[in-house]
């Protein structure tokens, strides 16, 4: 990877700037975001956390370019999202963006191989093939390459969503809930590849979970609830963050 | 329960509507033929119960099925007619005098009715109908006097822009040379059959003594008599009374019967007709069938959750079956009543369509009859309920513990393995059925062929997955090299579901099975008529009307005078009773061998003397007769003599089974006109000059034409082709009801596949090539319905080419038109994709990602 790992922690990958996001209308109104700000740092892995509702996969759709805020700004990788056309999105979305979704991660027509090369196919692009040997390997797929979603296990599915979203090198790597369906094997084997691209590959990942467990894998834990900012851990454990989520139960409750 | 299924069919209606029209326009086809040929059948039947009075004196041992266009010289005197008025049975007794081979032309001088509609001549009388009614009503002007007025029927006389006073042009059978076979005569009414319409006949109505100059050469005779009966007197004794009166030759036949004879000679007709459009209805439900089975298919295995849901919370199999019926039963319903009302539609554009060849439906017979639509309520609903069967049983199937599972899907299909099986072996029996028809079996060789091509395709149909999957895999490595990922993508999602697909190209490859099997025949006919008309075609030039109408015999006369001419033989047709057999016989100038190049078996061909005949080898085996042997000939008129066979040849298209020389019809009292005109160029003359100078000659005269070798293989052909663009432009209901099932599929396939659509988009799938992609999937399925029909059609076009290649010498493949089909094939598919693309593109991302 071309990025420094020697390099000081400058920059944010992607940033919210008082994002807003409304749906319905009048009564039925509900206020998902409410003015959050948030830079999300080059080469930190930091895990969103927030109980249902709370807006934390609002927040992570709109600054991936999945949906659109009803007011502030997303910025991603330096360009600002608001303005830009489906197109120039799609372009966006496809280069400087990865994606690890909770489930239905991968196309079942297409083998894991294809699956994990499917933005840079989409993009006209050949994989660098080193880049793509140290992505499948790190991941553990070298031997399930040429087999059909079908007949991979719920873990290894997972894998390759992240192997996907690694090898076009994306500025910034957004994971919503990824270990959701998964046993907890399987979630710590995902949770540490994660872990791995950030410290080997010096990748800038977003998750967005409601397990401290996997939220203790993060080098930044921050909470939303209501919509809001409300609280922020930096190297979290299990404790600490069960501790934190303690303190906003109140706050929901 | 109900309610549930209610809110089911609202909640999808969108989905439900594109298979309802489906429906719709099967049924629509449907009872639209049935009420064209209802409305074609009472047109008829209303004309002839209209025109027939209550009994008729006619020339013994007509066959109304023989009698159009053929005069013969019995006559019914005066005194014959005074006699029968006597009777005391009788209250009044009308000599009629009708004939043929008079033409009206327009104002423009062009033939009114020459697409096929035939021109009755006759006089007028006031002899009322079978129901005591006029048969003819005057519309305006008055009835014809003396022999220059005329009546013409209401619709002629708008056809041709005559009004009451013009003078009107006609083409007459009696002038003595070509220079004045048209008369003018005074225009004095228009009139109209009882009954209304014509069916699109032109009638020229003169007067008694105008009919008798113009048809029967001026002499105070008769052709036949219309009878009355009196107060109280019935038909059969009617009939009897007159029979006991009548000079030799003649016989009374009753009202009714007469009328049921010509009914059923027209109804040899029409029934062709409604046939030929119910062959088509057919296949039009047919695909239908397929489409609706397949929504139900797709639609069943997106519920399969939901109705499982159900199944746990303790509804039984049986009201989970029962659902999914009545859900069919609404469809069915509706579709059938709004087909129905598009059928009446339908049925005035079929009458607007046979009116162009001549045939015209009252508008006001073209309405719905009980039969009608209790037959589209029960196929409607027949055809849905079959369709959804299927489905709805396996829907009841599904465990309430599928509903609990992340993963439930469509529920686990049988193997292909055993749908191979079997349909293998129901294509061998149809390969058996094929192979028989090809030998000698009883009934026609066509039939059987037909019944297997029927099994080959619903075959192809059930196998259609496996059958289409090189198709698919083709499609995958050039869309894939063509498009990259996008097309890549778009064929695997055609191979994800064989079956699907398999279902909805199949619709598609019965239309183009249709299509190929028919363009093959035509294309064989065509290249069958070259080949003849190069073979036996053996005059320079061919003298005949269009529809074989006769034409009178002064053509024949100043022909012959036209410098160049070399030889000229005539022909004409006369139909007669070999035994008891009706059949057709050729009279032909004994000059006939030097212009026709037969295949002489055995005798002579040369005709010596009138009781003689040359026979096919075909009609000697038929009457048993051979060289010396005397065959028994019987014609209209009581007529009958002997002839000896003195020639035997091989069946050729120029001549009839038995021929006979014309002065032997002369004999038998055979009215004299010609059929056709072989022409010879003389040697030394130049054939282009003599073409000219002969058309010169007739070109007063449009019902005939003087064609070349050229030129009558191309008037052939173009009839060839006329009804197979009729042919196609019907299947092509079929094939936008196949259209339809594709839209249905792929609207379906993409809202069921909404979370992989967003997916892609997600990963960078931009929205025009997620629109190529779903348009690439429906090409990629167009393309298989249709090679895999053009497949089966053709197959089944060479057989069926092979079982009559007793009349279909020649075959050839339409290559260029299957290729041609192909192109429109993918346009059709590019067409289906429109609407389920635009609906992929226009999904959120985010929605489609949230989507369960």
């Amino acid at each position: 990877m071309t990025t420094d790992l020697s390099a000081p922690l400058t920059g944010a990958a992607a940033s919210a700037r008082d994002l807003v996001k409304i749906y319905g209308k009048d009564e039925t109104e509900v206020r998902a975001l409410d003015r959050v700000t948030i830079d999300l740092h080059v080469r930190e892995f930091t895990a969103i956390m927030g109980p249902s509702g709370s807006g934390k996969s609002t927040l992570m759709h709109c600054l991936a370019a999945l949906d659109t805020p009803t007011s502030g700004e997303a910025i991603v990788g330096g360009t600002t999202l608001g303005g830009l056309k489906d197109k120039e999105l799609t372009t966006l979305r496809r280069e400087q963006i990865g994606f690890v979704f909770q489930a239905f991660n991968l196309v079942p027509t297409l083998t894991a191989e294809e699956n994990i090369t499917l933005p840079l196919a989409l993009a006209g692009r050949k994989p660098d093939p080193e880049w793509f040997d140290l992505v499948v390997d790190a991941v553990g797929l070298r031997d399930r390459l040429t087999h059909k979603p079908s007949e991979m296990s719920g873990g290894q599915q997972q894998r390759a969503a992240c192997a996907r979203a690694l090898v076009s090198k994306p500025s910034i790597v957004f994971a919503d809930e990824p270990t959701g369906n998964l046993d907890s094997t399987s979630g710590a084997e995902v949770l540490g590849f994660l872990r791995r691209s950030v410290d080997e590959f010096g990748q800038t990942i977003v998750m967005v979970s409601h397990d401290p467990v996997a939220a203790s894998y993060a080098d930044r834990v921050v909470f939303l609830a209501d919509g809001k900012i409300v609280d922020e851990l930096r190297n979290p454990d299990r404790d600490s963050i069960l501790d934190a989520m303690a303190r906003l139960t109140p706050a929901v409750g | 329960m109900f309610r549930l299924t209610l809110r089911n069919l609202f909640a999808r209606k969108v989905r439900l509507l594109m298979s309802t029209l489906a429906i719709v326009l099967g049924i629509g086809f449907l009872s639209g033929v049935l009420t064209f040929s209802t409305g074609l059948n009472s047109t008829f039947d209303s004309i002839i119960k209209g025109s027939t009075p209550d009994a008729v004196a006619r020339p013994a041992g007509t066959d109304p099925s023989q009698q159009f266009g053929i005069g013969n010289a019995s006559v019914l005197k005066p005194a014959d007619v005074d006699r029968l008025a006597e009777l005391p049975e009788v209250e009044q007794a009308d000599g009629s005098v009708e004939g043929f081979g008079m033409y009206l032309l327009d104002v423009d001088g062009k033939l009114v009715g020459g697409g096929g509609a035939p021109t009755f001549g006759f006089n007028y009388t006031d002899t009322p109908n079978l129901r005591d009614e006029p048969i003819l009503e005057l519309v305006s002007g008055d009835w014809p006097t003396g022999n220059d007025e005329i009546v013409i029927d209401t619709g002629a006389a708008e056809k041709a822009g005559y009004e009451v006073g013009d003078d009107v042009t006609v083409i007459a059978p009696s002038g003595d040379s070509l220079e004045n076979v048209r008369t003018t005569l005074t225009l004095a009414g228009t009139a109209e059959f009882n009954g209304g319409g014509t069916a699109g006949a032109t009638l020229l109505i003169f007067s008694t003594e105008g009919a008798q100059h113009f048809f029967l050469e001026g002499r105070d005779v008769f052709t036949s008599a219309s009878l009355t009966a009196a107060p109280g007197v019935t038909q059969p004794q009617l009939a009897g009374a007159a029979a006991d009166v009548l000079p030799d030759g003649y016989e009374a036949v009753e009202g009714d019967v007469a009328a049921e004879e010509q009914e059923s000679a027209i109804a040899e007709f029409t029934d062709v007709i409604t046939q030929f459009l119910m062959a088509f209805a057919v296949i039009a439900i047919l695909v239908g069938g397929f489409i609706i089975a397949n929504t139900f298919n797709i639609l069943v295995a997106q519920r399969v959750r939901e109705l499982a849901l159900l199944r746990a919370l303790g509804a039984s199999a049986k009201q989970v079956r029962r659902s999914v019926i009545v859900e069919a039963t609404m469809m069915g319903l509706i579709g059938a009543t709004i087909g129905i009302l598009l059928g009446l539609g339908l049925a005035r554009g079929l009458a607007a369509l046979f009116s162009a060849f001549g045939l015209d439906i009252a508008g006001s017979s073209l309405v719905l009859t009980t039969s009608t639509v209790v037959s589209a309520y029960v196929v409607g609903l027949g055809v849905t309920l079959v369709s959804a069967y299927l489905p709805a049983r396996r829907a009841s199937r599904t465990s309430p513990i599928a509903a609990m599972r992340e993963d439930a899907g469509a529920p686990v299909e049988g193997s292909l393995r055993r749908r191979g099986v079997i349909g293998g072996l129901v294509a061998l029996v149809g390969a058996a059925l094929a192979v028989f028809g090809l030998m000698e079996p009883p009934g026609p060789d066509a039939a059987w062929i037909g019944a297997a091509a029927v099994l080959w395709v619903l075959t192809a149909a059930a196998l259609s997955p496996v059958l289409g999957h090189p198709v698919l895999l083709a499609c995958r490595r050039i869309f894939g090299t063509l498009f990259g990922t996008t097309g890549r993508l778009a064929a695997e999602n055609t191979l994800r579901n064989p079956r699907r697909t398999g279902a909805t190209a199949s619709a598609l490859m019965i239309g183009l099975a249709v299509v190929s099997a028919v363009g093959t025949l035509a294309a064989s006919m065509n290249r069958t008529v070259d080949a003849q008309v190069e073979d036996q075609f053996a005059a320079d030039f061919l003298v005949q009307s269009a529809n074989f109408q006769t034409f009178p015999t002064t053509v024949g006369d100043d022909m012959a005078e036209v410098d160049g001419v070399g030889v000229l033989t005539r022909d004409q047709f006369s139909p007669a009773l070999v035994g008891d057999e009706p059949t057709f016989l050729l009279g032909v100038d004994p000059a006939y061998r030097e212009v026709y190049d037969i295949d002489l078996v055995a005798g002579t061909d040369e005709l010596t003397a009138d009781q003689q005949a040359v026979i096919t080898r075909d009609a000697a085996s038929e009457n048993g007769v051979w060289i010396g042997d005397t065959l028994e000939l019987a014609f209209p008129g009581d007529q009958s003599t002997e002839v000896e066979v003195v020639g035997v040849f091989e069946p050729t298209p120029v001549l009839a089974g038995i021929n006979v020389p014309l002065d032997l019809l002369t004999q038998m009292g055979i009215k004299r006109t010609d059929t056709s005109l072989s022409i010879n160029v003389a040697e030394g003359a130049d054939p282009a000059t003599v073409q000219a100078d002969l058309e010169k000659l007739v070109q007063d005269l449009p019902i005939v034409t003087v064609y070349d070798k050229v030129g009558f293989a191309d008037s052939l052909k173009e009839q060839i082709n006329l009804l197979l663009y009729l042919i196609y432009g019907l299947l092509a209901l079929a094939i936008v009801i196949a259209v339809i099932g594709i839209v249905n599929t792929l609207s379906l396939s993409v809202i069921e596949r909404t979370r992989e659509v967003g997916l892609l988009r997600a990963v960078g799938l931009s929205r025009p090539r997620l629109r190529r992609m779903v348009t690439l999937e429906s090409v990629t399925i167009s393309v298989m319905g249709a090679l895999l029909g053009m497949a089966v059609g053709l197959l089944v076009g060479v057989l069926l080419r092979q079982s009559l290649s007793d009349d279909l010498t020649e075959l050839a493949l339409p290559l260029q038109n299957l290729l041609i089909f192909l192109g429109i094939s993918v346009l059709f598919g590019v067409i289906a994709a429109v609407i389920p693309a635009v609906r992929a593109s226009r999904m959120k991302v985010l929605e489609a990602i949230a989507t369960e």
